[in-house]
């Protein structure tokens, strides 16, 4: 069973769920799991059977020469000890390299879940290091093509977005906590993926490497390397240890095959594609631009991260994006210059206060690395101040459709991206607030949904027609006037009663869906309803407050 | 060695050693004495009664206290000498207990480290140093043959390929296996929205209550697998404890759920609504509630209509049949009947004026003496001018001539059968009318024949519980309603012509379309099927309108309307056009909802019935109102 379990994960065979399920669980409906037979039967054709075999051999033979402390047979076994590679597995599963791509998402979080286990227990020594390795290649991978697209900061950990060869791929690593690790997981199953998972990946990166000309295994850049030495100095350790440290520290570029040339960057030749219009050219255009724009989002910017700050997801967020980026040389090796520096820009720190503060930087909270790279653009720096109470961090992976419910940050945002400043209008705002404390009636009018508007519009035009027909007519209140009222409600309710009768007249199986399909609308629409009535209680609740501390101080 | 400790010149000189050997002296901590001399005598402890007071002042006074120590085996003090002393310092320092031993010694050589000439020892070499080892050629001879066996294999050469290489340099469309093409690749895993942040918009925090229903529920109901939560700072934000469980759940999900391609289709449900021609261009079909008929206490089960249109007769549980005129709501009379009126039905004939009353175990006729005199004088004449055969025929039932009493109220005849009556109907000349009797046996439909007096059982057998009966319009059809099927007999020649399946658990009540060939059946499970003769014995539509179960359906007798009342208080009208084409279907579009009678004892609507002439609709209710709809 474990074989087959094994064989199943490394083949990626999956259970299907039959067309016909009593027919085929012999009468009974009982939960079951179906494999197909050809799927079990290509199985057995697999060669990696005959290796696993031989592997369960030669555990035995060793454990029978232990126990006869045989240590010369023992040295043997262990000399002839049968290996396994699962090449020809990968690349059956994956025919093409775009399908490899496609099914990174996993084995990237799986490389990174395990690169952070402790180095006892739970599995071997070397899983993890070349889980950490291999993690580790591919962050400078997406370092050197630059194509970091979204992050965000979730609770259970931080989720990467990159674009490789135009597939999406998506990873999570957990915060760099020990793990306290559970009894009710199978550590077995999860160390089958990661032997693929890793195999997979060591492929893709040598792959990738050699798409951007660079050396596989990596190599930190000679020039890069010089730099960082006189700073080290000799104590650290030697070349050959510190390689994979210096690697992950993702401050230097590494070196290439052929040497970059300035050259390299030609124009693309632009082929209209047949039947495209000049706009949706241009629209192409403006978007290639705007990814170049955000491909150098950080360019120029000098960062220091300080200590408390996690050091490994913001410097290869910022390198990701062009920025440069330095740490304190005692928190980890491959600082390049210290926080003294004039040059630095903007300093990355997370405690409420910064004593010593330097002129000529800005003092940020790490939120704002994360939502410039979401927003696109520089984010304005007084909301990510230390100790300023930060602005919601938004998801970006989230795409409001028409009907769903849009956070008021996230309009403002949009607001921002199309080039609007409704900043400085919100501001003043908050200043008139401050001054007045009874003119917010506006701001609440604006802050209402388009459909109340609407509603208040309808009930603006009936008052208007309820003025002119009282001003036609002198007396109070009569007969033609509620018919003209009613002319529009009895339509609407002579077509709804249309629909009604209708839907009555619906065979069962559509009026089944239809209910299906209306029941899971009109669910949307509480949903939404319910957010936007929340944020609205949390606003008011908020003002209240803000209204009573000022009256206090007053006071 | 060391110089045994002598005693003290002051001891006394007698023999005081001791013989308890070599034991714990605590042993003897509770006796007075501490041992055993040569001789077997005791050895009494020392007096001492030295308190710490003493102690401390030995301790200050005697300059030799601290070279005092006691014996234990003799619990006497010695006082040390000078060599004493001086051994426990070298001691005390690591050194030699001899003052006179040297530790550096010159070493002298036994063995030189240079070669001589000769051996050190004469022993003269082993016989096994010249012969070969035994042991050695059989170990040899068995790695040989193990090697010959193939049991020993020479070591692997290392093979020195890379590990990673470009695996996919040459990417062959050929060599993609068959049954990648119908891999379903496993779905992403869903990304996260904005109630998973660390800092989320405070909208998507759970209050109070969304919590205590979020842990309440089954960890595989909920909508999310965490609580949002909302922390200050990035600093501020915990390992999250599920991360290796989510990961291991996505790895059994990955081999262990079956994986299926699902289409999803994007309706748009406005498509789904079927286009039926509008109610607006089918009119004219009653539309609005125009009168309420008051005056019963009790529920209306039964309504009747007479064929001019003009009066209205309805029957209820209080125990009267009432007579209103139709255009005014006014009851005309009230004829009390002394039981619960089943039904009721006015003769179709236009000359004759007289009303079936079913009531208990009789149906009464009755003459309600309304509208032209002559007419429903001609009806008293023609009922009276019955004259009885000679021989008297065995019947199913008793003929009775009213009672001057009930003569003056407008009964005539009364049908006196054995059981109670459920339904009365005529047949559209007016001289033959139906009973159904609930009754389990083959006497369950009687025919009666009013100019004649005279009735009979029509079936020989019973064919289950009889629901309710009709007769054909136009011709010699008799339709029967059990309970599942609806049987239609040719009265002429008196045989089953046809059995329809309605496909419902109990139908409840049956109308006839004027034209003969359709039929629609209400029933107890809320259905209503339309049958076209024509086309086939099962229904050519099953309408679900009714929420609740149907009690009435009706036709109309010119205008393409039908009308069914059910419990859900509601009266649907539905254009039902029957075209003399006879290859194309009816045509069933629902018109109006009309509502207006109120539920009482969970019963709605228990009769409805259209107006002869004119598009209007009847019905009557449990609340004791009958209704008008134009």
């Amino acid at each position: 069973a474990a074989v087959t379990r094994r064989l199943c994960i490394l083949k990626g065979i999956y259970p299907h769920e039959p067309k016909h399920k009593k027919k085929v669980n012999k009468g009974s409906t009982a939960p079951r799991t179906f494999y197909l037979l050809k799927d079990i039967k290509f199985l057995l054709h697999e060669p990696i059977v005959n290796k696993f075999r031989e592997y369960k051999v030669f555990v035995r033979k060793l454990r029978k020469a232990y126990g006869k402390s045989e240590w010369s047979t023992v040295d043997r076994l262990k000399d002839n000890k049968p290996t396994y590679k699962l090449d020809h597995i990968v690349k059956e599963r994956y025919p093409t390299f775009v399908d490899a791509l496609r099914d990174l998402d996993d084995a990237l979080s799986m490389c990174f879940l395990f690169s952070t286990f402790p180095r006892t227990g739970k599995c071997h020594v070397q899983t993890i290091q070349l889980c950490r390795r291999l993690a580790v290649e591919f962050l400078n991978y997406v370092i050197a093509s630059r194509s970091l697209r979204k992050v965000f900061l979730s609770i259970k950990g931080i989720y990467y977005q990159a674009e490789v060869l135009g597939q999406p791929i998506t990873w999570i690593t957990p915060y760099t906590f020990a793990h306290d690790h559970p009894t009710d997981v199978d550590y077995r199953v999860m160390a089958t993926f990661t032997e693929f998972y890793t195999t997979l990946l060591g492929f893709v990166n040598f792959r990738l490497y050699h798409s951007l000309n660079l050396l596989y295994p990596p190599k930190i850049d000679g020039q890069a390397d010089v730099e960082l030495k006189p700073m080290e100095g000799k104590e650290y350790a030697m070349d050959s240890e510190s390689y994979l440290e210096k690697l992950s520290a993702l401050s230097a570029s590494l070196a290439r095959v052929v040497a970059p040339t300035h050259e390299d960057e030609v124009e693309i030749d632009e082929f209209p594609v047949e039947g495209e219009t000049a706009e949706q050219m241009d629209a192409r255009k403006k978007e290639q631009e705007a990814l170049e724009n955000h491909k150098k989002l950080f360019e120029g910017l000098r960062f220091f991260l300080n200590r408390e700050v996690p050091r490994e997801p913001l410097a290869f967020i910022i390198r990701c994006f062009g920025g440069q980026v330095s740490w304190d040389k005692s928190l980890c090796i491959g600082a390049t210059y210290d926080v003294r520096d004039p040059s630095i820009t903007h300093q990355i720190v997370d405690r409420p206060r910064v004593e010593q503060q330097v002129v000529g930087r800005y003092y940020l909270q790490p939120q704002w690395v994360f939502d410039s790279v979401n927003a696109k653009l520089c984010l304005p720096v007084a909301d990510y101040f230390p100790g300023v109470l930060l602005p919601p961090h938004l998801s970006p992976f989230v795409t409001e459709q028409e009907g769903d419910y849009i956070p008021p940050e996230k309009l403002k945002l949009l607001a921002m991206q199309r080039g609007e400043n409704p900043d400085e209008e919100s501001e003043e705002e908050d200043e008139e607030e401050e001054e007045e404390d009874d003119g917010n009636d506006k701001e609440e009018e604006e802050e209402e949904d388009e459909s109340e508007k609407e509603e208040e519009m309808k009930l603006k035009k009936m008052e208007e027609q309820k003025t002119q027909s009282n001003k036609a007519l002198p007396v109070k209140v009569t007969a033609g006037k509620l018919r003209l009222e009613d002319r529009q409600r009895l339509e609407q309710e002579q077509q709804s009663e249309e629909k009604r009768l209708a839907i009555m007249m619906m065979k069962k199986r559509e009026k089944y869906l239809y209910k299906k399909i209306m029941f899971g609308k009109k669910r949307k629409v509480r949903e939404v309803n319910k957010l936007a009535a929340k944020r609205k209680a949390h606003d008011t609740a908020l003002k209240e407050e803000k209204k009573k501390s000022k009256k206090a101080r007053r006071v | 060695p060391c110089p045994p400790l002598t005693p003290l010149p002051s001891a006394p000189l007698q023999d005081i050693r001791n013989t308890v050997g070599n034991i714990p002296m605590e042993w003897y901590q509770d006796f007075p004495h501490i041992g055993y001399n040569l001789d077997g005598k005791r050895i009494y402890k020392p007096i001492r009664n030295k308190d710490e007071l003493d102690m401390f002042l030995e301790k200050m006074e005697n300059p030799e206290y601290w070279r005092t120590v006691q014996d234990k085996m003799t619990g006497a003090d010695i006082k040390l000498t000078d060599e004493q002393v001086d051994l426990v310092h070298r001691l005390q320092k690591g050194q030699f207990g001899d003052v006179h031993f040297n530790p550096y010694e010159p070493a002298v050589d036994f063995f030189t480290h240079e070669v001589m000439i000769h051996p050190v020892t004469n022993r003269p070499a082993d016989k096994r140093s010249f012969i070969p080892s035994l042991i050695e050629k059989e170990k040899v001879s068995k790695l040989v043959h193990a090697i010959k066996m193939g049991w020993i294999k020479p070591r692997k050469p290392k093979d020195d390929t890379p590990t990673y290489y470009d695996l996919w340099a040459h990417e062959d469309p050929n060599s993609i296996l068959g049954r990648h093409k119908m891999h379903v690749p496993a779905p992403k895993m869903k990304l996260p929205g904005h109630e998973e942040s660390y800092n989320p918009p405070p909208e998507y925090l759970l209050s109070e209550e969304e919590k205590l229903a979020w842990e309440q529920q089954e960890p595989a109901e909920r909508k999310l697998n965490f609580v949002p939560q909302q922390y200050r700072c990035l600093r501020a934000v915990p390992a999250y404890s599920r991360f290796i469980h989510e990961r291991f759940e996505r790895c059994l999900d990955l081999y262990l759920c079956p994986r299926q391609r699902k289409m999803r289709v994007n309706v748009d449900p406005e498509d789904l609504i079927p286009k039926l021609p509008k109610p607006r261009d089918l009119q004219p079909f009653p539309t609005t509630q125009a009168l309420v008929y008051r005056g019963h206490t009790s529920l209306v089960r039964c309504l009747s209509v007479s064929p001019s249109g003009q009066w209205l007769v309805s029957g209820s549980d209080d125990g009267t049949v009432r007579f209103w005129e139709v255009c005014t709501a006014r009851c005309m009379k009230t004829l009390p009947v002394g039981g619960v009126v089943k039904s009721v039905a006015w003769n179709p004939n236009p000359t004759i004026c007289l009303v079936a009353v079913c009531v208990e175990q009789s149906v009464l006729l009755v003459n309600p003496c309304l509208g032209d005199k002559l007419l429903y004088g001609a009806t008293d004449q023609l009922l009276e001018s019955y004259e009885a055969p000679e021989e008297e025929r065995v019947q199913p039932v008793r003929w009775v001539t009213a009672s001057v009493e009930e003569h003056s109220k407008g009964v005539r005849l009364v049908v006196q059968h054995s059981k109670a009556v459920k339904q009365v109907t005529w047949h559209g000349k007016g001289d033959y009318f139906a009973s159904v009797v609930s009754d389990n046996s083959n006497m369950q439909v009687l025919i009666h024949q009013t100019s004649k007096r005279w009735s009979q059982n029509p079936f020989r057998k019973s064919k289950g519980l009889v629901q309710c009966v009709l007769f054909h319009p136009i011709r010699p059809y008799f339709f029967v309603a059990t309970q599942r099927y609806v049987r239609i007999y040719n009265l002429l020649k008196q045989e089953l012509t046809k059995k329809l399946m309605t496909n419902c658990k109990w139908v409840s009540s049956m109308a006839v379309h004027p034209g003969g060939d359709n039929i629609i059946c209400g029933s107890y499970d809320s259905k209503l099927a339309w049958f076209d003769l024509d086309l086939s014995t099962r229904p050519y539509q099953m309408l679900r309108h009714h929420k609740k179960a149907l009690r009435s359906v009706a036709f109309h007798k010119h205008y393409p309307l039908f009308a069914s009342g059910s419990d859900d208080g509601t009266v649907i009208v539905c254009h039902g056009m029957v075209y003399n084409d006879l290859l194309q279907n009816p045509l069933l579009v629902p018109v109006k909802v009309l509502k207006g009678h109120v539920l009482t004892l969970d019963l709605g609507v228990l009769d409805v019935l259209f107006h002869p002439t004119q598009p209007w609709v009847f019905s009557s209710g449990a609340d004791g109102t009958v209704r008008l709809y134009t």
